[in-house]
């Protein structure tokens, strides 16, 4: 379907390149694969939570005493049963987070800050026990006033959700209490005077709302804890390491007290890096010896777990007639939801991420509002901050007469160009990408007849993670083996791992099995996010069968009565220095292996500090219903640079999912709230994501520009693909109708109004 | 409405009973009764399909229909899609397609796709996307389900020649 573009850099590989079966494909076709929620035990209880039904209240009292005393309830917790942790910041996932709103957030303690925000949690026999339970817990609320827009709780007079907190500003904190956490703010030369020497200057204001990661397996946990302390999670987390941190962390336990088994994952995007039930009903099951499981409801979950921030943000650009980009400028505004985040700060290193400019000036906010703590989701804070700025570069396309592409192929940053913060880029690929952009079939063919048809581009950016990976490479007696990592395989991961074993030792990709292993067996590995597992974990692979390799020279050696030295790994096979047409193969040593010292694994564990960052391009074409303001998107092409594809076809399913996930937060999906802060909306028919009659055909092109920084050249491919959508569908819209929509989502209304403002223009 | 009842229905070609709760789902009573944990839970509202099973001849959200109603059913989940160890020609192509990525919708889709494939041997691409439109996909973009879909319904016509 898709095409790829080889270049001499993947000619070379024999594996990679190629599309095997994935390993964990068959059992996920015929329902065999155990996801979180597929564990049953004899035994089992149920957990149900009780939530708030306010966004902002205190919580005057709690009296669960009726319901302790229905028959078939076993234990109930609150926040009072959990350790008071001290005020400090930890390193949790993708982010850093302060210890004592972790256990906040997790139960409330003397505030409600969200509708949803969990209050008591118990655990019964059964479901419809545990439910009724909840029901006879009484708490005594005082509601309080909410504030669930990031710039009205940014105002003055607005009700402060943590009084006492104040804003963290360019390092310093200030006195007043705020519900602006962080102000962020990257400078380079002197913006004002550059705009005043500018051509072209172009400000504009933009809006996007809360949205959600949508993966479609509920959030779900299991605990088992032995009356010996032991504990085990068995947990659908995007890094089974993290769950264990933040359970540990919580609950006040060492980490050798607890097993986390992740199980297959029906999702994450980001969403999954938090724990929201595991220390919960790991608490439970102390309580009660029995093991305890919980599944939130679609409604918990969208109330509950952490989503995208809503923002509001400007952004200024100033150009010369040739082009050339003088200065940039944003000012930007995150919500972080209901406790301190850092969503505002890494926005602002993605805004300009894509331009180069001698002059620039970031400042970028995060404002706490009584909705649930946002989450990572996918590339998170890129798309809210990129979309504005590919806006006002097809606004200043449009004024100096420039091809789209050409203007940003002038500005594009390269290697060298200097980031936001002031720090050089590697090498990348955006420049690859926007010469193979304009040599696509779609780029290239005229726009589909009709009234109201536009044509959009804009591209997207992503840092990707490096952190922390741990793989252990086992051979087998017959010259096959195994991968073993903690990374958690939500896309197809453990392929791309098993194909970097078998390019690296001379074998097939269906030669080696590769496993995803629980915090027990394995060591520790950062979570699968940040565009990181294939390229580091891939890494940690290929060092893994290095360290194997390494040692099987010692065997070979033994066997050839020669010095290891003299044995060599070339082209999959062991080669005699001194003596060329002597060669061994994995596959014939291996059953050598007992008589020549025993068995052999390879084992690595790698730290990645420069993973390399992702570019994107991407074209789409839509037409416009004048009568509803439906938009339609005709045809889809997305470009990216994947640094090594190694398995191309979930490389290709990356960037159609990222797509598509793009194309809900352009068109449809939104959190609608009421004044009291109530998500009125929490289900999948009234948070509308893209069905399979909305997409159209998404083409992909693979743009190959090998990472440096990697054994096989591999850059993250799996968050780039969702930046871009909005400002190409946004622009793609804006050339069909004339008028730009600067608000997401672009619904129908939206599209209808700017419709009708065009046409009173033109009347007038 | 609480008690407990005996259910019985032909699952996957099986005469078989469950003992069930009467406030059970039918996507209940198959996981936690049955063993039967392929249909997935989403949204437990009817709005995602991942717990999709053929319920007499039709594709049915089991999160919607009580397990009483089962009585007497025939049901077919993805568990009895492949012959078998022969997967079902729909298994195989999404494999091929690597038209799965975390695979948690992968079952609705597949008993979804075999009712369409059942009903009409030569789907357009149009029909294709409306059968289906029930199910939600996250992670794919749809597709490379589209290309499994169409792979697999011209396996199964020249199979039949």
């Amino acid at each position: 379907m898709g095409k790829l573009q080889v270049t001499e850099q993947s000619k070379r590989y024999k594996v990679i390149g190629t599309r095997p079966v994935r390993h964990d494909g068959e059992d996920k076709v015929t329902g065999r694969a155990r996801y979180g929620g597929d564990l049953f035990f004899k035994d089992l209880l149920w957990c149900k939570v009780l939530r708030s039904p306010h966004a902002h209240a205190k919580i005057l009292s709690i009296d669960a005493s009726r319901a302790l005393r229905l028959p078939g309830v076993m234990a109930i917790v609150t926040s009072a049963d959990l350790p008071r942790l001290e005020d400090r910041m930890v390193e949790s996932g993708e982010g850093v987070e302060n210890l004592k709103f972790m256990t906040d957030r997790l139960l409330a303690r003397d505030k409600v800050l969200f509708k949803g925000h969990a209050i008591a949690a118990v655990a019964a026999v059964d479901v419809w026990t545990a439910e009724e339970a909840c029901n006879l817990i009484e708490v005594k609320y005082e509601p309080l006033k909410a504030v669930v827009d990031p710039l009205e709780a940014m105002a003055e007079g607005a009700p402060l959700l943590h009084g006492t907190l104040t804003t963290m500003t360019l390092g310093k904190k200030v006195q007043k209490a705020s519900n602006v956490c962080t102000h962020t703010q990257f400078k380079r030369g002197d913006v004002h005077a550059a705009f005043k020497g500018s051509d072209v200057v172009i400000e504009r204001e933009f809006r996007t709302k809360t949205t959600h990661q949508g993966y479609i397996e509920l959030h779900t946990a299991t605990a088992l804890a032995r009356s010996d302390g032991q504990i085990t999670v068995w947990t659908s987390t995007q890094g089974g390491f993290a769950a264990r941190e933040q359970i540990a962390t919580i609950l006040a336990l060492p980490l050798s007290r607890i097993k986390v088994v992740p199980m297959e994952i029906g999702g994450g995007f980001g969403g999954r890096i938090p724990v929201y039930m595991e220390p919960i009903v790991a608490l439970l099951s102390i309580r009660t010896g029995k093991p305890v499981k919980h599944t939130m409801t679609r409604a918990e979950d969208f109330q509950a777990t952490g989503p995208a921030s809503a923002t509001v943000s400007r952004i200024k650009i100033g150009a010369r007639k040739d082009g050339t980009f003088t200065a940039l400028q944003a000012w930007m505004a995150y919500e972080g939801g209901a406790f301190p985040g850092n969503w505002g700060a890494t926005g602002a290193m993605c805004v300009f991420s894509a331009y180069k400019a001698e002059h620039l000036l970031v400042d970028s906010l995060d404002v706490m509002t009584n909705t649930p703590k946002v989450a990572a989701y996918r590339a998170p804070s890129s798309p809210q901050a990129m979309w504005g700025v590919d806006s006002v570069v097809d606004e200043i396309a449009e004024t100096l007469k420039m091809d789209p592409l050409e203007l940003r192929l002038k500005n594009a940053v390269e290697e060298g160009s200097l980031k936001a913060d002031g720090l050089p880029y590697g090498r990348i690929g955006l420049r690859e990408c926007l010469l193979a952009a304009r040599q696509t079939e779609h780029w290239k063919s005229p726009l589909p007849e009709g009234p109201y048809t536009g044509r959009g581009t804009a591209v997207g950016f992503w840092h990707n993670a490096g952190l922390q990976s741990s793989a252990i490479v086992p051979i087998n007696m017959d010259g096959t083996a195994s991968v073993v990592t903690g990374s958690v395989d939500i896309g197809g991961s453990r392929a791309s791992m098993a194909i970097i074993a078998a390019e690296t030792l001379g074998l097939k990709a269906e030669e080696v099995r590769p496993s995803v292993a629980d915090t027990d067996s394995i060591g520790h590995t950062d979570v699968t996010g940040g565009s990181r597992t294939t390229m580091t974990t891939g890494q940690a692979v290929y060092e893994a069968c290095q360290d194997a390799i390494a040692q099987m020279k010692l065997r070979v050696a033994k066997l050839w009565d020669t010095q290891a030295e003299h044995v060599e790994f070339k082209d999959g096979r062991f080669v005699h220095a001194k003596d060329p047409g002597k060669t061994m193969t994995v596959k014939q040593l291996a059953p050598n292996l007992p008589r020549t010292g025993g068995p052999v694994q390879g084992r690595a564990s790698v730290l990645t500090r420069q993973p390399g960052a992702g570019f994107g391009c991407h074209i789409a074409d839509v037409q416009v219903d004048p009568d509803t303001g439906k938009v339609t998107v005709l045809r889809y092409t997305a470009v990216q640079d994947a640094g090594t594809a190694i398995h191309p076809s979930y490389v290709e399913g990356q960037m159609q999912g990222g797509v598509t996930q793009g194309i809900g937060w352009a068109l449809n999906e939104e959190y609608v709230h009421n004044e009291r802060g109530e998500m009125m909306n929490p289900g999948f028919l009234d948070y509308r994501m893209p069905t399979f009659p909305d997409v159209p055909h998404i083409e992909t092109v693979i743009v190959e520009v090998p990472n440096p920084n990697h054994a096989y050249g591999v850059r993250g491919v799996g968050e780039t693909p969702i930046v871009p959508p909005m400002a190409t569908l946004h622009n793609a819209i804006a050339h069909a109708i004339g008028a730009r929509v600067r608000s997401l989502p672009m619904t129908p209304h939206k599209v209808l109004d700017a419709l009708m403002e065009t046409a009173k223009m033109a009347a007038d | 409405m609480t008690g407990k009842r005996i259910v019985t229905a032909t699952i996957n070609g099986k005469a078989v009973w469950l003992a069930v709760d009467n406030r059970m789902s039918l996507l209940d009573a198959l996981r936690e009764a049955a063993g039967l944990t392929g249909a997935k839970e989403g949204c437990l509202t009817g709005d995602c399909g991942a717990c999709s099973v053929i319920m007499n001849g039709r594709v049915v959200d089991s999160c919607l229909v009580m397990a009483a109603e089962a009585e007497g059913a025939t049901l077919t989940t993805v568990e009895g899609i492949a012959n078998g160890s022969q997967l079902h020609p729909l298994q195989k192509q999404f494999l091929r397609h690597a038209a799965l990525q975390c695979g948690i919708c992968t079952p609705g889709f597949l008993v979804s796709a075999k009712a369409l494939l059942d009903a009409t041997p030569n789907p357009t691409e149009h029909e294709i996307r409306y059968w289906m439109a029930g199910n939600l996909c996250r992670c794919t973009g749809y597709e490379k389900i589209l290309s499994a879909v169409k792979d697999a319904a011209a396996e199964l016509r020249n199979a039949k020649g």
